[in-house]
């Protein structure tokens, strides 16, 4: 199997961001809160990137911020998909008021940025990890619904899914063995784009002062925390915002990768 | 011996094919194709898909669609070099020398503009006319091609007319500049049959009157034989045979020549009437949100082991009559009985042996298949399904289904990417009969393929019927496929049955209007048949 | 009637809808949410007295219904209450900023749109040659990043390595229009950045999907030069999906302008929005929410009948 060089560089960093996350607390020099540095020194044998506005070590606040970052993120989509997916396979198979009614819920949550229903919602929640993967998780579903519902639409009039039914299968044989191998690409490939956004998302949501809560820090805490240097030409800031958007970009080329592999393999929904 | 038109020698077309996942490589579309036409005469290209037709076709105007190359042999065109040509060159002679009918009017004409201006556009570029001479000569096209209101049609835009007339109006667009050669790419392949005539007299007479030259591709030798002078047969991008076209057509020399001349002389001697194994009794039906009938008091019965070939035109209701015999369409009113029993209208009331005896084979063999199932699997199931079968023993009966459609060791273990058109709808085919059902739904099974592999698929057919004594429910709009295949025949008319009996008796006359005006419809592969049909046709609206 | 009137109302009614529900939403849904106004506003030290009075002075008492209209009714007249934290009138605050927020997305539009359209022709035009994966590569990236990380990106570049601007933008009232724009010009570039890559993209794609189609071979094929070409049978037919491109990326740029704002502490809506969030100012958040989402609507519903009024087919009915 060839895989092209883009996809490969995707691979090769998603894979060590998600090592990185996994074994924070062992691969972390420093604990996450220990101050052991003056303010922003630059980098040295005893601070690899130099440590932040309050004397931290970046490194390690890196470190751990990939996990509390991938870990939200990751938990947002997995609820995202888990909902919108069936949901939106529902809809497709049932047609019907459960199909309109859905949709029009749908519709309603999509007819505002995402953004400002999170800043409304978040401005009376309180602002745990619990709250935040929720809030994240139902608003990014309704997009998973609207794409997933399409993809079994344009599955479920296929011929064959015709000739399923009109043996006398029943709709779980339908759904699963008919339906869903086919529809596995795009949203594999849909799972990874949600995965960027959460990412995107809850570090802009930190960023505002209104996401992960310290103690803990993710990247976009960071740079909120840092961003006062750069006044002073202290790039502290840099290193997070870097790190989100080579998460990112390494995730987007893998998913890039899947969505053209498979839409030339055997069939798939090409096209 | 004057000059001639246009001079092809040696054409060599390739292109490059990017396999997924494997680097990209170069193929031979046309291998060496000589090519030879006078001024004002019709020659005629024909073969199957994949034969090169279109693509030689369009490089007599020096263009490849899609990325095609040229990149071997010369091209004279009134004895200009144009192969080689430049961009600027080949403007010149495009649309003006040379102009281009496509299959699809409807996509090829530009939805935000009107029809008239695109129809003199390009006398008009070229500098041929002024805008006054340019849309009378238009006008002068429209009244010759047979389209309504001459005068006005061309204020309307493509979508405001319909499939019929946007052809024809594609045909005035190429006659208008005064080009000497007009290439005709399938123009009336996409049109209902009934229009299909009225299309090709149109162009027959134009191309006559004015004196062009013309190029007709086509896959339909009857079609060819009515506006060719002489035919070239093509298969892989080389040529098979070439000749005048009673030669082609009464004493045709190669054996792939000969293969495609008899595929219309495929006949069945008709079975004599027995009691019913399916009845349809005044079936009425409609959509859901609508408002008008979509089947009209329909009824029809079909003998056990016999065929009976349901014909008519896209509209007329045949594959809804598929589709209410099948409990997908509940109908309003009627019954249908099944081998002694009534069949409950919903698909959902029916039992499993009601489905397994009813089985269906649909058109387009690539969205019937599932992409991500072996030809195993896909056979395999309805023996798991309807008997129980697993395993080895399973295994065994799907390799004796594969040997009964004629596909041979191996073929378990494929994916449908990897299959052919025609072996696609033998799987279909094997598919069906391994519920070993009484009655098989054909639903236009042979109208997406090509005339030689849908020639084969009949022939399997009409064997599996004799070994396995199961009855056909033949959906199509094909007449000479009816004539192949059926023992009883129901014509279909905007969802009413409008003549039906046996074989013999629906096609001897006196006809009603619409089966006169069906089976008058489909070409003979007889020269003149066509002006025949028109002087007919011309008697009967005079005499009305 | 004709038909293209009837789509037009339709659309329009939906929009209005969609607004009400989505008020609705903004109103109703919150206060479906765990969490006591009265209890954020007074914090934990209060007594159960001073509770029940504030609950009762901000009518907090009544049904969630009646007071959704009492809402509705309010901002239907132009009264957004009035703000938690200093009791200032709501309306009057957002004035003056919602200028300054359109300003700054006006800019930033005026800029982004015609480039945006200019790249996915040459994109589309070189479609799979050198300028066109330099311009899809080069947008991959900027995609891919948030607001923010561009913004303090595009900070670095051009206050430190090459000291061009100044890293805030202070706008206030009596400045002048250069001064303005001064002020505003990093900003804008951020914007302009973050909106850039879509909006070529899904240009590119409108482009080339015309490009493709049966209609520009046949016009190739008559001879026609390819700015006839080009001029006279793709544009007419990629007008609408470009359009309708656009009005869908200035949507976007609703949610880019409040995260921008915020990093350059420009004084303006999104700033305004973000402060009360963390002070837990229902109220302002909810006039304020109920703004951004009535813009984003409503050039959504811009875009549906653009697509509507230039598809020939519903212009010209058979």
């Amino acid at each position: 199997m060839r895989i092209p060089l883009s996809a490969l560089i995707g691979l090769i960093l998603t894979g060590t961001f998600l090592f990185v996350a996994i074994f924070a607390q062992w691969i972390a020099p420093y604990d996450i809160s220990d101050v052991s540095g003056g303010q922003w020194e630059g980098p040295s044998a005893q601070f690899w990137l130099g440590t932040d506005t309050i004397g931290r070590d970046i490194l390690s606040r890196l470190i751990y911020g990939a996990q509390i970052t991938i870990f939200v993120a990751l938990a947002s989509s997995v609820l995202a998909f888990s909902l919108g997916a069936f949901l939106g396979f529902l809809a497709a198979v049932k047609g019907g008021w459960i199909d309109q009614v859905l949709s029009r819920i749908v519709d309603l949550v999509m007819a505002v940025p995402s953004l400002i229903v999170a800043l409304v919602m978040l401005s009376v929640l309180p602002l745990n990890l619990t709250v935040l993967i929720l809030v994240m998780g139902i608003l990014d579903s309704t997009r998973v619904f609207r794409l997933s519902r399409a993809v079994a639409v344009d599955i479920a009039v296929m011929d064959y899914v015709e000739a399923a039914r009109l043996r006398g299968e029943k709709g779980t044989w339908v759904i699963f063995r008919e339906i869903l191998p086919n529809a596995l690409s795009p949203l594999v490939a849909e799972f990874g784009l949600r995965f960027i956004f959460a990412v995107l998302f809850i570090s802009t949501l930190s960023f505002l002062g209104l996401g992960v809560q310290p103690p803990l820090a993710d990247w976009g805490g960071m740079v909120k925390e840092n961003k006062d240097g750069l006044i002073y030409g202290k790039s502290a800031a840099l290193l997070p915002a870097a790190a989100i958007a080579a998460l990112a970009i390494s995730v987007n080329l893998v998913a890039d990768w899947i969505l053209t592999r498979t839409s030339s393999l055997k069939g798939g929904r090409g096209g | 011996m004057a000059e001639p038109l246009l001079e092809i020698k040696g054409l060599v077309i390739e292109a490059t094919s990017y396999p997924p996942g494997e680097p990209p490589k170069d193929v031979t579309l046309v291998h060496g194709v000589d090519l030879t036409l006078q001024k004002g005469r019709v020659l005629g290209l024909i073969g199957e898909s994949g034969a090169g037709k279109s693509t030689i076709g369009l490089s007599a105007m020096a263009y490849g669609r899609g990325g095609v190359r040229l990149t071997g042999g010369t091209i004279h065109l009134n004895g200009r070099e144009i192969r080689l040509a430049n961009a600027k060159a080949l403007r010149e002679l495009r649309g003006r020398e040379v102009t281009y009918v496509s299959q699809s009017a409807a996509a090829s004409f530009n939805p935000a503009r009107q029809i008239m201006e695109q129809v003199i556009e390009t006398s008009l570029s070229h500098g041929l006319m002024g805008k006054v001479e340019a849309e009378a000569r238009a006008k002068m096209l429209f009244r010759k091609l047979g389209l309504p209101n001459p005068d006005t049609i061309g204020n309307r835009y493509p979508h405001q007319v319909s499939g019929g007339q946007l052809q024809r109006c594609m045909t005035a667009m190429a006659l208008c500049p005064k080009p000497d050669l007009v290439i005709f790419d399938e123009p009336t392949t996409a049109l209902d049959v009934t229009t299909q005539i009225d299309v090709l007299a149109a162009i027959k007479e134009a191309i006559r009157d004015t004196h062009v030259a013309a190029l007709y591709i086509t896959h339909d030798l009857a079609v060819v034989a009515q506006v060719a002078d002489e035919i070239m047969v093509l298969r892989h991008g080389r040529m098979v045979e070439l000749g005048e076209t009673g030669q082609i057509i009464h004493r045709p020399t190669q054996d792939y020549t000969k293969a495609l001349v008899s595929v219309r002389s495929l006949e069945h001697h008709e079975k004599p009437p027995a009691p019913p194994i399916l009845q349809v009794q005044n079936l009425t039906a409609r959509y859901r949100g609508t408002n008008f009938d979509v089947l009209k008091n329909v009824s029809v019965d079909l003998p056990a082991g016999q065929t009976l070939a349901v014909v008519g035109e896209s509209g007329s209701g045949k594959s809804t009559l598929a589709r209410a015999i099948t409990g997908l369409l509940p109908p309003s009113q009627g019954r249908i009985t099944f081998s002694g029993r009534q069949l409950s209208a919903d698909l959902a009331g029916r039992t499993k042996d009601d489905l397994r005896e009813i089985q269906m084979i649909y058109q387009m063999a690539d969205t019937a298949m599932n992409p991500r199932q072996t030809v195993g699997t896909m056979i395999g199931r309805p023996l798991e399904f309807y008997f129980g079968l697993k395993g080895a023993e399973r295994d065994r009966r799907v390799q004796e289904l594969l040997d009964q459609i004629e596909m041979g060791k191996g073929f378990a273990q494929r994916y449908p990417a990897e299959l052919s058109g025609g072996q696609k709808q033998r799987v279909c085919i094997a598919r069906a009969l391994a519920a070993k059902p009484k009655l098989i739904i054909c639903d236009e099974v042979t109208s997406a393929l090509d005339p030689l592999v849908a020639d084969g698929i009949l022939k399997l057919l009409l064997n599996l019927q004799a070994q396995e004594h199961v009855a056909y429910l033949f959906i199509t709009h094909d007449l000479a496929t009816v004539k192949a295949i059926a023992d009883k025949i129901a014509v279909m008319f905007k969802g009413a049955v409008v003549r039906y009996g046996q074989k013999s008796d629906v096609l001897t006359p006196p006809f009603d209007d619409y089966t006169d005006l069906l089976l008058s419809s489909v070409p003979e592969m007889e020269q003149g048949w066509l002006e025949q049909v028109i002087a007919h046709r011309k008697m009967e609206s005079a005499g009305n | 009637m004709h038909p293209i009137l009837k789509l037009l109302v339709q659309r329009i009614a939906l929009g209005l809808l969609l607004l009400l529900g989505v008020s609705a939403v903004i109103f109703l849904g919150v206060e479906a949410l765990p969490g006591d106004t009265a209890q954020a506003i007074l914090g934990q030290q209060a007594t159960p007295e001073s509770l029940a009075n504030l609950r009762e002075k901000l009518g907090l008492n009544d049904p969630p219904l009646t007071r959704y209209f009492q809402w509705l009714g309010g901002v239907l007249t132009g009264d957004l209450g009035t703000a938690l934290t200093n009791g200032a009138d709501i309306a009057t605050s957002i004035g003056q900023r919602l200028g300054n927020t359109l300003f700054l997305a006006g800019c930033a539009a005026v800029i982004a749109v015609p480039l945006a359209i200019i790249l996915g022709l040459v994109a589309a035009r070189y479609a799979g040659r050198w300028p066109d994966k330099l311009i899809s590569g080069v947008t991959l990236t900027t995609i891919s990043l948030p607001e923010f990380v561009a913004a303090y990106f595009v900070i670095f570049l051009l206050t430190q390595l090459v000291p061009i601007f100044q890293p805030v933008a202070m706008v206030f009232p009596g400045m002048g229009f250069w001064e303005r724009l001064q002020a505003v010009a990093l900003p804008v570039i951020v914007l302009v950045l973050v909106v850039l890559a879509h909006m070529m993209r899904m240009t590119r794609a409108a482009i080339l999907n015309v490009m493709q189609s049966a209609y520009i071979e046949t016009a190739e094929l008559k001879g026609l030069s390819p700015m006839t070409v080009i001029w006279r049978h793709a544009f007419p037919n990629a007008i609408a999906p470009v359009v309708s491109v656009v009005m869908l990326n200035l949507a976007y740029l609703v949610v880019g302008v409040v995260v921008v704002e915020v990093v350059f502490g420009y004084n303006a809506l999104g700033q305004y929005l973000v402060d009360h969030v963390t002070k837990r100012d229902l109220p302002v958040v909810q006039a304020v929410g109920l703004i951004f989402a009535a813009v984003y609507i409503f050039l959504n519903m811009l875009a549906d009948i653009i697509g509507i009024l230039s598809n020939p087919r519903l212009r010209h009915p058979k």
